[in-house]
């Protein structure tokens, strides 16, 4: 098969070994949907490490370390790589915050978070697979479970 | 040690430290030989859910103190009926009075709350969440009737699925160096979180659907109301509902010195022929409920240290 060619972005950010069931998570937790500028989003790429992968390309964007957080949760495998003049000109880490402050929803219907308008706030607690915990009603939750904000 | 100002929310929220000073404190109150140290200062009781027994503790510990108390027991009538947000009821009460109590059916309402007023909050139960002063209550129980929590064996029988109590006691026992022991149907089984919680910490415990496994061994048996409401299945309720029935029989050879502690209410499943045995003291437990809740009313509202 002839390998598919992704344009490079002269600025912007690319996020790359996204696993590929997430990639179209990943562009709608950035709510790209109405993104105006160069935006690659390419999936079942084929990744020696993963098997397949996606990738996100963003002309014109920088993330801010909330974005960063949310992609996290949902593809603690991605990088992130600015983009400046076509060169890498740094990586942003991705890793799941202590806290995760109103980036996502309780999965705990009778939470108050879900009865009332406020902000959301959970503190990771580690384990394997990561969970953490609702500041408010203290359900444990699976990071992967949440429900991006 | 700062308590003042300090909202009650979870028993989470204390440190061994601190869990241990409110038990030392409760103990004074329990003396008798006490101030009215909360003399000219206002409670707020709000209970958005009726609880009789918890609403009439805190009441008797206010006044006991000799404080006032205003309350709010049936909110289908008041202004939060109308759609009034708790955020603005609590904003309100909070500049009423002194020290405010809250139950509620939402879990984390009570969170909430304390977030909101600059008044401490004292959490009466937030859904099927927290309930501190229960907690503190069950501790001081053992101590009281133990003289230490540490060494001691503890087993849990009943709904451990649902029941709060367990929950937020088993929590609070990891700051000790107890053995745990859960007894329960299948179904109504202690939570994996929990049992995760207490291996991180290396505490010992056991699980086991047959009470006759631990009854023997046990120093303290907490035991909990089994509700029908909780079985998808009829069928599945009336399997286990009179398989852990406490009778005479069954203590036959437990220790001497084993307790049985309930959070009442109480429906069938402890025998009343138990109530009149040294090894009942869920009565007592109850009693205890306010020398607990009065030191936490006046530890927080700075007026003991
Ligand atoms: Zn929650």
């Amino acid at each position: 098969m002839k390998e598919f060619k992704i344009s490079a972005i002269k600025e912007g950010t690319v996020i790359d070994h996204i696993p590929a069931d997430q990639t179209f998570k990943v562009a709608q937790i950035l709510r790209l949907g109405q993104y105006d500028d160069v935006l690659t989003v390419a999936t079942n790429l084929k990744s020696g490490k993963m098997g397949k992968k996606g990738i996100v390309k963003i002309g014109g964007k920088f993330l801010t370390d909330k974005e960063v957080n949310k992609i996290a949760l949902i593809a603690p495998s991605a990088t992130v790589s600015i983009i400046k003049n076509y060169k890498v000109e740094g990586k942003q880490i991705v890793k799941i915050p202590d806290e995760l402050d109103n980036i996502a929803l309780c999965i705990n219907p009778n939470c108050i978070t879900n009865h009332t308008e406020m902000k959301t706030l959970f503190t990771v607690v580690g384990g394997k697979p990561v969970k953490a915990r609702c500041h408010y009603c203290e359900r444990c939750i699976d990071t992967s479970e949440l429900e991006i904000k | 040690m700062q308590f003042k100002g300090r909202d009650v929310i979870s028993i989470r929220d204390f440190t061994k430290k601190e869990i241990l000073h409110i038990l030392d404190t409760a103990k004074y109150f329990d003396s008798g030989n006490y101030k009215e140290h909360m003399q000219g200062k206002i409670m707020a009781s709000l209970f958005f859910e009726p609880s009789t027994r918890t609403q009439l503790s805190f009441g008797t510990a206010m006044k006991r103190l000799g404080g006032k108390v205003i309350s709010v027991s049936d909110p289908s009538t008041t202004s939060v009926a109308k759609g009034e947000t708790l955020f603005d009821t609590i904003s309100m009460v909070d500049r009423y009075a002194d020290i405010i109590v809250m139950r509620h059916p939402v879990e984390g309402a009570s969170r909430f709350a304390a977030e909101a007023a600059q008044k401490p909050v004292i959490n009466g139960g937030d859904g099927a969440n927290q309930h501190p002063t229960q907690t503190c209550l069950d501790l001081f129980t053992i101590q009281k009737a133990f003289g230490k929590i540490d060494g001691l064996k503890i087993g849990f029988v009943g709904d451990l699925k649902y029941g709060r109590t367990v929950h937020s006691l088993a929590t609070a026992l990891t700051h000790f160096k107890t053995e745990m022991m859960f007894v329960a149907p299948e179904t109504l089984a202690m939570p994996k979180e929990y049992l995760d919680e207490l291996d991180s910490k290396k505490i010992k415990y056991t699980v086991t659907e047959k009470i006759e496994d631990i009854i023997n061994d046990v120093d303290v048996l907490y035991v909990t109301r089994i509700q029908k409401e909780r079985f998808p299945d009829p069928m599945d309720y009336e399997k286990v509902k009179g398989v852990y029935i406490i009778k005479k029989k069954l203590l036959k050879n437990a220790k001497k010195t084993m307790r049985i502690m309930h959070p009442l209410p109480r429906v069938d499943e402890i025998a009343p022929e138990i109530d009149q045995t040294p090894h009942a003291i869920y009565f007592e437990q109850a009693g205890n409920g306010i020398p607990i809740r009065q030191a936490l009313i006046c530890l927080v509202s700075g007026v003991i240290e």
